[in-house]
Parts: structure tokens; C-alpha cells; sequence
């Protein structure tokens, strides 16, 4: 075992530039990642000094923080649930039936992923708010209150199906349907081969959605801020309340930490268990066979509910991009600039702020991604998979608890960052990197190792490897992380509004600052800003893509 | 350029995290002299590439020294060591096109644009290539590619050429060419070689010396002639080749017995009389007979392999031998059920202890 380990920094000392980057990199996961969360830990059971579970008692004694937590674990559990349906359906439809204007509707599906965190909660109080187009102009209703439970999880709903939609997607292109053919070829009705062939098959993916947006949903910090109301507590704004309106430091902590174990569970749960009961019977070019185990009507009547969702989400922004341009939104429907001129004047250094931080934070988080995964798949070192698991865990970290964790542990000795851009470049960078790590890995692992080795045979030292044959053979996974990285950066809010100064500031937090304050017409402004720069970003990147799937076309995995 | 290699009490186990170890290379002693193509013969699974991989530097030795020349190489890392290697699946860099794959290493010297433009034409000349410089590797076939795995490693002018089963993913016939090829421009180069396969033709016709290699060990090392006439273990002379393997007993430093029968033997020394021994009769030196010979059988099996007929026969009190016919187009076949009488050539006569 020890004579392993040792055997393995012997190999790893002949590249000193490569033991020292993964020195660098574990002692940063450890600091940025690690050490944060333990200070939450231990904010929690120290009150003035003392050691004490006085704060997890209050959740058995306090009403609110019991109902906090009953609250979101019930929206998360429902919104998973609706949000697989959805997914499962408008996966099943375009990627497995045979229906116009799939790709126009698979991106109108997906345009909530890359949106900033309050598109909905905006548009929802545009069309059922006090003064909501539908519930008081439409309908004329004075006593609705979209406030509480069905407001967070609408939104919810609307924020998280597209993840769902994704993944299952993914899940049933990995599923042949010639499986299906086989079934009813050999007698088996369509009903009966949907429930004991396709859906079987899809329940690990099923699982694995669920959890996602189970997980999604707990960290979840806009939609229930804007919309749960005083009535309906949840964690993650509890928490942040604690902390910000009471200067409870264990109190946040606490609830930072009971909002954190559902989301470890459910992530551990996904990865150590499901993960290997995933089936996938095609290897290589997905088949183009569409489903048969749907008959015309019922395969209309699937179309016809995707196309709500699409128009559902269309609609959502449409009311956004008009709010932007109304004077008061409910009162005085004059199309106006304003709002963005405040956004252009007023809010200036906010919005480079926001630039800046994600232009620095993208290419580290995606360099650093696709090195990590390198250094996982091809090396072997003592404490691997600590480090794949450290690398990774940030995923489930809800960013409530992360961005607690960072003003605990950068605020004083050794390491004092607050207010500073680096604090902010850091969390993105080591919130947003596993996204690229798990799709490098992916992508890395079905490359033959023998083309690195190759390029160290005829001279490349690690680093030269990795920069000269790895990453253009990963390109695809390194543009998607970068993407991934960029669309985070720009939408995240969670923990970045505990990190934001006078100095720093993000859009995401002027566009709360907004809400709060009632001036929905400049939220929507700084939404459909937000929206722009990130099309703008993922056309950029995708030309880059472009230029490299020259190369990537030609790499035979 | 060229240097000898030299490899000392070497071995390899793998460990597994849950305990358990393979033994993949087992104290394995070996000496290739300057400019010679050595074969690491054996079954999938002795530890050839395990071997080999060492010799690059992919693989730490869990005890043991290798030297090239006098430098002994064991703590140089891959990128240093100077030993190019033709991979078994090429491993062509995908997004470089041919020329860029053959400059690889060369611009990695830094060396200027106009030498590397020179040294990459003339190796690409070689190798056949000049008129695919400019050829994505999805476009090439798979002996293109193998060219530009060779032409990628010569151009280096290494110190060692590794080769591991280059060949085994080519048909038979671009095989054989192949082989030629890389035969002739290792001599002409005069770069010393190692090359592993498991196809015993390929290692007979390629090599200066064979070793042969069993689960972890090597059995004999020697030339190709060497291995296959005087092979010194039962599992060579098998592996090599066909034969027969007959259980016989010393009578004394001239012959030994067979079922009764008493063979003389050219040469036979340092074996007790009355010591049981094999001997490894290969099926091309027995002679067939319809009236006399040695000893009598039928024949049980006959195939027609155009340039020989291969027969089995049955004799009784020793069991069946395997004996090629040259040349039965000419001759004509035995048929099954003939009775049939057989003579070893007494000088192809192998005897093992
Ligand atoms: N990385 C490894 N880990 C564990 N066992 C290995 C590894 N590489 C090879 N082996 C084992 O070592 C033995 C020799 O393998 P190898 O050198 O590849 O054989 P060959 O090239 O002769 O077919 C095999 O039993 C193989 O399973
Ligand atoms: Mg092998």
C-alpha cells in the first residue's frame, strides 16, 4: 500500500512542473473548497466561544426554522417531480419522435438554463403579481396572492424542467431503440413495451434527474427570496436573512448546514449508486431510429404538451424584455428607455463588474477543469480520488452554504479576502469547475492513453502533453465547461451576494436589489442585459467550437 | 547513435487497491547488442508489453536495472529516455495532420524550420508517405497510418526503435509487406530493436535473436534457427511451431528407445542411460512410407493445404503424430484408414530432459 504510494510520487517527481501544479491544485481544493465548508461546520456548534448544539435545538423549538426546512424539503421533492415529468416528456418527443420544429423547441426548452435567476420570479409577478398582467388586468382579481408555496414552486418548476429535460434526453439517446423494435416485434404491445422495456431501462436516468433538480431546487435562492413570502420560510433565504438582517453567524451557519445534508445525500446517492445502474446499450453514433410504441394520437397529444411548455417559456420572456421597455409595469404601459439608462448610468460599474469577474473567472475554471481531469484519468498518485471527490463536491454544495463559508473563512487571518475580486473569482472558479471536470473525465476516458503516451515518447514532458494532445483532443468537454463556467458566472447569486462589495458588485445582486425595492422595470433590464451578454458569449465560444471541430471531427474516439 | 541494451534481474508486479498482485515480469535477464532487432515472443498475457513499457518508461520495474549503453536508464523519465515506440494501435495524433505527426518530436528539440522541413521529407520518403504530408490521419489507411507511426519514430534517429504488435491490426498480406519493410530499415538505420509479437512467423522472419517469453519468464533466448530446431523447454518448441512431442528412454550416449523400437542419434551427450527424455519431432522431418520405415500406423486425418498435406496418424503404443507432406499436388494423398509407415530424419531430432 505505502510502497504503492510511494512508487507513484516517485513517477509523478520525474514531472516537477506536473507535481507541483497538482500540489497547487489539491492544497486550493482543500483551502477553497474544504476548508470553507468546515468553518460553517464549526460556526455552527460554537456560540461566543462555547461548544454548544443550542443552535440545531432551535429547529426542534422554533416553528419558523422547523417549517424552513419542512418547506424546502416539500418544494424540492415536488419540483423534482414535475420537473421529470416535463423533461421526460419533451426528451421522449424530440429526441424520439418524428414531429416538426424539434430543434426550434429544444432551444426554447433550454433557454431557462442559461438565464439569470430571476427571469421567472420577475415574469411571475409581471403576470400574477398584485398588479400582475393576467390576475388583476385579465381576470380582475384583488385577493390573489401568488406569494408562497405555488409561486416558488411554479418557478421552480420553470427554472429546473429544462435540467431535467437534458439529462433524460441524454438518458434515452443512450437507449437503442431497436431494443423497442425487438420487443414489439416479438408480440409485445406498445404499453407493454414502454413500461417493461424503454421505461425500466430509463430508470436510473429517471433517478438521476430527480435528484439533480431535487438538489437544484434546495440550493435554490432567488426564486423562493422573490417569491415564497414571510409566510412560507425556506432554508437557503433563511439562512442568508440570519446572517445579513439578525448578524446571527451560528444561526445562518446552522441552517446552512441542515440545508447542506439533504443535498450531500441526495448527491452521493446519485453518484455512488446510481451512476453505476446506468444502462447504455449503444456505443457510438446514436441510432436515428424514431420511437414506434407511440401511436398518432398519443404522440400529437405529447407534441402538443411540449409545445405549451416552449410557449410557456417564450412567453416568460417576452414579458421580461416588454417589462424592460415599460414605464410602470401594471399602471402606465408607455414603452420607455429608462431602465436601461439607469442599467447604463447608474448600474455602469456593476455591469463591467460582472464582466470582469466571469472573463477572469471562465478560462481558469475551464483550463483548471480540463488539468484536474487529466490528472485524475491519466495519473495515478496517492489520494485520487480524494481529489475527484474534493474537485467535484462544490456540485452539490448549495451556494448559500458556500458563500457563508467564505465570509467565515476569508475574513480574517490567514487569508483575508472579502471585498476583494478575488473572493469572488474564487468561489466561481471552484463552484463551476466540476461541470468541466465530469464531462473532461467523460471525454478523456473513451480517448486511447496511447496518443499521450505517444507525444511523451517522442520527447513532450507532462504539461507539454497535456497542452499540446490532451486539450485539443477534449476540446468539445473544454468549450462546454467554458460555456458552463460563463452562463454560471454571469446568472450565479447565492453565494455571490455574500461576497459582493461596494467595490465588486453583480448584476444578479442589483437585479434582488431591484425586486426588493419594487422597480420591476429595471430588474427586467438588467435581466435582458444579463440575457444578451450570455447569447453573445456562447455564440463567441461556439465559434471557437466551430474552428475546432475541424480537429475534433478528425478524432477518432 | 545506435547503443546496446542491457536489462538485469528485472521484474514487475501489479498491485491491485484490493490486495491482490500479478507478477507481469519475473527477474528477467537480457542483453541486446548495438544495431540488432530483438523479438519479445510469447502468448497474450506473459508480459511483453509489460516489458516493453519499461523499456519506455511507461511502467516503473518493481526491481531490476535497465541500461542503454553504460547509462543506466531506470530513473529517466519517458520524454527523456529516447526510445521511440510504434504503438499496437498506432496512436496517430487525430488532429495533426501526416507531416505535423512526423514533426511532432522534432519541433519539440526546437530545432529550426528548415531542418525539421528536411529531416520530416526525407524520413517521409522512406517511409512511402511523400504524397500524404498534408492528409488528416481519418484519411489515411490503416498501413498509411502505421507508416507514419514508423516515419514519427525514425525521424527521432532514436537510440531504441520499440515495436509493440505493430503489425496485428493489418490483414495478412500488407503484414508480411510490412514486416519487410521495417526489417529493411531497421538494418539500414542500424538502430537497435525491440519488437513484440505474438505471431511466431513474424518473429522468425524479423529477428536477429528471439525471446521467448512465458508468464513472465523467458524460456529461451536465440536465433530464430536456435529456437525453433534446439528449443529448451517443451512450451518453445509447442509455442514455435508444430510438434510432436514423444516420451522416450536413454540407452545410452548414442540412441534412445521408442515403444520398443531403438533409434541412434547424432548427438545425445550428458544424458543418463535409463533417463526418461522427450523428443521434439517436428511434422515436416518425417518421412512417409507405403512399405517401410520405423514405425507403423493409419492414418487418421488428412488436410490438403495446397503446398503440403497435413496428416495425422495413429500409432500404435506411442499415439498419434502430426507429419506434413511436401509437395502432394505431385505425390498424392494418403487416404484415411491406409496403413502407413513413418521414419524421423534422425539429425531434426530434438531431445529434451
Ligand atoms: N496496469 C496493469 N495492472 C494490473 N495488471 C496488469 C497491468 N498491465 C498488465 N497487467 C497484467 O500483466 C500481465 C502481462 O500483461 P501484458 O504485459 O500486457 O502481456 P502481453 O503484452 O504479453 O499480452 C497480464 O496478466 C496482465 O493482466
Ligand atoms: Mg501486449
Amino acid at each position: 500500500m505505502f510502497a504503492n504510494a510511494r512508487q507513484e510520487l516517485k513517477l509523478l517527481a520525474r514531472d516537477p512542473i506536473l507535481l507541483a501544479l497538482l500540489a497547487i491544485i489539491a492544497a486550493s481544493i482543500v483551502l477553497f473548497v474544504i476548508y470553507p465548508l468546515g468553518k460553517v461546520l464549526l460556526a455552527s456548534v460554537q456560540v461566543d466561544g462555547q461548544w454548544t448544539l443550542a443552535e440545531y435545538f432551535s429547529l426542534a423549538e422554533r416553528r419558523l426554522y422547523r417549517n424552513a426546512l419542512i418547506n424546502s424539503l416539500g418544494v424540492a421533492a415536488l419540483v423534482g417531480v414535475i420537473s421529470v415529468l416535463i423533461g421526460f416528456v419533451a426528451a421522449f418527443v424530440l429526441a424520439r419522435l418524428n414531429v416538426p420544429g424539434k430543434s426550434l423547441l429544444h432551444y426554447i426548452t433550454l433557454l431557462p438554463i442559461v438565464s439569470p435567476p430571476f427571469v421567472s420570479a420577475v415574469s411571475i409577478l409581471f403576470l400574477f403579481g398584485f398588479n400582475g398582467l393576467i390576475t388583476r388586468q385579465l381576470l380582475g382579481l384583488n385577493d390573489f396572492s401568488i406569494y408562497g408555496f405555488h409561486g416558488v414552486v411554479l418557478s421552480q418548476v420553470f427554472t429546473f424542467a429544462p435540467i431535467a429535460y437534458l439529462s433524460l434526453r441524454g438518458v434515452l439517446a443512450s437507449i437503442s431503440p431497436t431494443l423497442e423494435d425487438a420487443a414489439l416485434n416479438i408480440g409485445a404491445t406498445r404499453w407493454q413495451t414502454f413500461w417493461k422495456v424503454s421505461f425500466p431501462l430509463s430508470l436510473p436516468g429517471i433517478a438521476g434527474a430527480f435528484l439533480v433538480v431535487f438538489i437544484e431546487s434546495m440550493a435554490d435562492f432567488g426564486n423562493p427570496l422573490v417569491l415564497a413570502g414571510a409566510a412560507f420560510p425556506m432554508l437557503a433565504p433563511q439562512a442568508y436573512l440570519e446572517i445579513t438582517g439578525s448578524f446571527n453567524l451560528a444561526r445562518g451557519a446552522m441552517l446552512a448546514i441542515v440545508l447542506l445534508i439533504p443535498s450531500l445525500t441526495a448527491f452521493a446517492i446519485q453518484r455512488y449508486y446510481l451512476a453505476k445502474r446506468q444502462y447504455i446499450t449503444v456505443t457510438g453514433k446514436p441510432s436515428a431510429s424514431t420511437s414506434k410504441i407511440v401511436n398518432e394520437p398519443a404522440k400529437w397529444l405529447l407534441y402538443a404538451l411540449v409545445v405549451l411548455f416552449a410557449l410557456f417559456v417564450a412567453a416568460f420572456y417576452a414579458v421580461i424584455f416588454l417589462g424592460a421597455f415599460t414605464k410602470v409595469w401594471g399602471f402606465n404601459y408607455t414603452p420607455t428607455l429608462d431602465h436601461f439608462i439607469y442599467v447604463f448610468d447608474v448600474g455602469l460599474d456593476t455591469v463591467k463588474d460582472t464582466l470582469i469577474v466571469a472573463i477572469i473567472s471562465t478560462p481558469i475554471s475551464g483550463f483548471l477543469g480540463m488539468l484536474v481531469a487529466f490528472l485524475i484519468v491519466r495519473r495515478t498518485f496517492p489520494g485520487r480520488t480524494a481529489l475527484e471527490f474534493g474537485s467535484i463536491l462544490s456540485f452539490a454544495v448549495p451556494g448559500t452554504v458556500v458563500g457563508i463559508g467564505y465570509i467565515l473563512a476569508f475574513n480574517a487571518q490567514p487569508v483575508v479576502l472579502t471585498g476583494t475580486l478575488a473572493i469572488l473569482v474564487l468561489c466561481f472558479v471552484f463552484r463551476y469547475m466540476p461541470v468541466g471536470i465530469q464531462s473532461g473525465i467523460a471525454v478523456l476516458r473513451q480517448i486511447d492513453p496511447s496518443i499521450e503516451e505517444a507525444a511523451q515518447n517522442l520527447g513532450a514532458d507532462g504539461l507539454t502533453t497535456f497542452r499540446k494532445v490532451t486539450l485539443p483532443l477534449i476540446a468539445p468537454a473544454f468549450f462546454s465547461g467554458l460555456v458552463y463556467a460563463f452562463v454560471r458566472a454571469m446568472t450565479a447569486i447565492s453565494a455571490a451576494i455574500f461576497l459582493v462589495s461596494a467595490n465588486w458588485n453583480l448584476m444578479t445582486v442589483q437585479i434582488l436589489n431591484q425586486v426588493g425595492s419594487g422597480r420591476l422595470g429595471v430588474a427586467a433590464a438588467y435581466s435582458v442585459v444579463v440575457i444578451l451578454i450570455v447569447l453573445v458569449a456562447i455564440v463567441i465560444i461556439n465559434a471557437f467550437v466551430g474552428r475546432w471541430s475541424r480537429h475534433s471531427s478528425m478524432v477518432r474516439y | 547513435m545506435a547503443q546496446g541494451i542491457r536489462i538485469a534481474g528485472l521484474n514487475k508486479i501489479f498491485s491491485s487497491p484490493d490486495g491482490a498482485s500479478v507478477a507481469a515480469v519475473k527477474d528477467i535477464d537480457l542483453e541486446i547488442a548495438e544495431g540488432k532487432l530483438v523479438t519479445l515472443l510469447g502468448p497474450s498475457g506473459c508480459g511483453k508489453t509489460t516489458l516493453l513499457r519499461m523499456i519506455a518508461g511507461f511502467e516503473e520495474p518493481t526491481s531490476g536495472d535497465i541500461w542503454f549503453g553504460d547509462k543506466r536508464i531506470n530513473d529517466e523519465p519517458p520524454n527523456k529516455r529516447d526510445a521511440a515506440m510504434v504503438f499496437q494501435s498506432y496512436a496517430i495524433f487525430p488532429h495533426l495532420d501526416v507531416f505535423e505527426n512526423v514533426a511532432f518530436g522534432l519541433r519539440l528539440r526546437k530545432l529550426s524550420r528548415a531542418d525539421i522541413e528536411e529531416r520530416v521529407k526525407r524520413v517521409l520518403e522512406q517511409t512511402g508517405l511523400s504524397g500524404l504530408a498534408h492528409r488528416s490521419p481519418s484519411q489515411l489507411s490503416g498501413g498509411q497510418q502505421q507508416r507514419v507511426a514508423l516515419a514519427r519514430c525514425i525521424v527521432m534517429e532514436p537510440r531504441v526503435l520499440l515495436f509493440d504488435e505493430p503489425l496485428s491490426n493489418l490483414d495478412a498480406k500488407l503484414r508480411e509487406q510490412m514486416r519487410i519493410e521495417i526489417r529493411e530499415l531497421q538494418q539500414r538505420l542500424g538502430i537497435t530493436s525491440i519488437y513484440v509479437t505474438h505471431d511466431q512467423v513474424e518473429a522468425m522472419s524479423i529477428s536477429d535473436d528471439i525471446v521467448v517469453m512465458n508468464a513472465g519468464i523467458v524460456e529461451q533466448i536465440g536465433s530464430p534457427h536456435t529456437v525453433y530446431a534446439r528449443p529448451a523447454s517443451r512450451f518453445v518448441a509447442d509455442f514455435i511451431g508444430k510438434a510432436n512431442f514423444i516420451p522416450a528412454t536413454v540407452v545410452d550416449d548414442r540412441s534412445v528407445e521408442v515403444a520398443g523400437r531403438t533409434l541412434v542419434l547424432p548427438a545425445l551427450q550428458g544424458l543418463e542411460a535409463k533417463s526418461r527424455v522427450t523428443l521434439v519431432v517436428r511434422p515436416e522431418a518425417v518421412g512417409l512410407d507405403r512399405n517401410k520405415g520405423d514405425f507403423t500406423g493409419t492414418v487418421s486425418r488428412v488436410m490438403f493445404l495446397g503446398n503440403i498435406a497435413e496428416y495425422l496418424i495413429k500409432i500404435p503404443g506411442i499415439g498419434y503424430w502430426l507429419v506434413d507432406s511436401p509437395n502432394p499436388g505431385e505425390t498424392g494423398l494418403f487416404e484415411v484408414g491406409q496403413t502407413i509407415h513413418l521414419s524421423p530424419s534422425r539429425s531434426s531430432i530434438h531431445v529434451l530432459d
